[in-house]
């Protein structure tokens, strides 16, 4: 099976869909079957790589892209609903 | 194995071309050049619009440097030079910025003696020093002595999951091998200076990386007003982008994660090595410019809609974001980065790239070479008279 989700860097708490995601199918990377996707997530939209806090950042290119505002279970997709920017929280 | 050559300049600089540049200093003079490159089909003769008519010193600062930038380029191994006479950029003028070049450059000028003498003076002397330093022959290039940039436009959802961090593979690759590499696009930093400040080799680099983001979050909003939120668009969010951080980072992770170790200005050469950012606009002809006078011998271009541009004497690599356009543009796109979505893995891809990389530089022709697709503009800030 090809790999269906890419780690950017290794920092990285979120892997990327490459294609769309069904709930209950694994996460592939490497060419291994990592953990199940909890939910249908969209091409190049972010999976969580594994259970993430509220208010823990989130880190995609090795960086600080936004902060959870509740907490994210592995396997779950994260944005714009369980996040936020970190740049315009008050 | 992985030996890289080029051409070493009286200068210490290396060259992976060595092209006769014919260049105008004013777009009056287009016409004459057209005609040369008819004559000479050997030669680079490039057009622009510029070289006249727009008085601001910033405007000067930007025309004399860019011109200057591709006299001096390291890939170009002698220049003719078509100047008017009246023009703001005149040959005179121009001469104290590229006097210090040392490699053979003849002037001509169309008021001393008309457009179809030029011509035939100008497609003589190209000819002429075509001949000389078609002679040269290549010696091997020191990692060191290569600046590479990495460009991108026409970006799609993937270009932040796929292109960009293959070339941020490449520029990291680059940079542990001794290599610089540069990126510009200051409007595509918006929302992540906290991120690239903190990446920064000091204090005053770290300062200048928040000045340039802030000026082009500034000029953004001072220009498109209320549409300036357009920078992290619907489309964006569709997309899988949830913050302006997170697109910024998408495009700004084509230059990797290595420490930034200078910001230098539009069009202006580096003094340090590694990893260089130019405080230079996203739209990409203009930014490739300047990517060009900073020096960079070499260009990794990103693009997931497409586009065939290229760079006069400058190699530009294109490499997609997926294999739809891939296919659609197979004649204008090198790399199929797509490719990461159907199996192939990142550091599989990232070593073709390199790969190819070398071969470019010992000479193979990109896509955009063997098309003719070469590009040639550059910024203007203020509006001409």
């Amino acid at each position: 099976m090809p790999d269906n989700v890419l780690l950017i860097h290794p920092r990285d708490n979120v892997f990327v869909a490459l294609r769309d995601l069904k709930k209950g199918e694994s996460a592939i990377l490497k060419g291994v079957e990592n953990f199940l996707i909890l939910e249908d997530i969209p091409a190049s939209h972010k999976v969580a790589r594994q259970d993430i806090p509220a208010g823990e950042e989130i880190i995609k290119y090795g960086e600080v892209v936004a902060v959870s505002k509740k907490e994210i279970k592995k396997g779950e997709w994260v944005h714009t609903h369980n996040l936020e920017s970190q740049r315009w929280k008050k | 194995m992985k030996e890289i050559t080029g051409y070493a300049r009286p200068d210490g600089k290396f060259g992976i071309r060595n092209q006769v540049l014919v260049l105008p200093t004013v777009a009056c003079v287009n016409g004459v050049i057209d005609h040369i490159s008819r004559a000479v089909p050997e030669a680079t003769c490039i057009t622009h619009a510029h070289g006249c008519g727009r008085g601001s010193p910033r405007d000067t600062q930007i025309l004399f440097r860019i011109l200057a930038g591709m006299v001096h380029h390291p890939n170009v191994g002698a220049v003719v030079l078509i100047g008017l006479g009246c023009e703001r950029a005149n040959t005179k003028a121009l001469l104290p910025f590229i006097e210090k070049a040392q490699k053979p450059i003849e002037i001509f000028n169309v008021q001393e003696c008309g457009s179809k003498q030029t011509i035939k003076k100008g497609a003589a002397a190209a000819r002429e020093l075509w001949a000389q330093i078609s002679k040269q022959t290549r010696v091997p290039l020191p990692w060191d002595k290569l600046l590479v940039a990495m460009e991108c436009g026409g970006s799609d959802a993937m270009s932040g999951v796929t292109a960009n961090v293959a070339l941020g593979a490449v520029s990291d690759w680059l940079v542990e091998k001794g290599a610089s590499v540069i990126f510009g696009e200051n409007t595509e930093m918006i929302g992540t200076a906290h991120v690239l400040a903190r990446r920064a080799k000091n204090e005053e680099v770290a300062q200048k990386i928040i000045t340039m983001i802030a000026q082009a979050e500034q000029r953004t909003k001072d220009i498109m007003g209320p549409l300036a939120s357009w920078v992290i668009s619907p489309g964006n969010m569709d997309g899988g982008m949830s913050t302006i951080a997170e697109k910024s980072m998408g495009c700004i992770f084509k230059g990797g994660s290595k420490t930034i170790n200078q910001v230098v200005d539009y069009g202006e050469w580096p003094t340090e090595k590694g990893l260089i950012i130019q405080d230079g606009p996203g739209y990409d002809g203009d930014s490739m410019a300047g990517l060009a006078a900073s020096g960079a011998q070499l260009m990794f271009f990103s693009t997931g809609r497409g586009t065939p541009a290229g760079f006069p004497a400058v190699p530009v690599i294109k490499v997609a974001s997926n294999t739809q356009v891939y296919q659609r543009m197979i004649d204008d796109i090198d790399i199929n980065a797509g490719c990461l979505i159907e199996g192939k893995t990142l550091s599989e891809l990232r070593s073709e790239m390199i790969d190819y990389m070398i071969k470019v530089i010992n000479g193979e022709k990109t896509k955009a070479e063997t098309n003719g697709m070469e590009v040639f503009t550059f910024m203007t800030v203020h509006p001409p008279f």
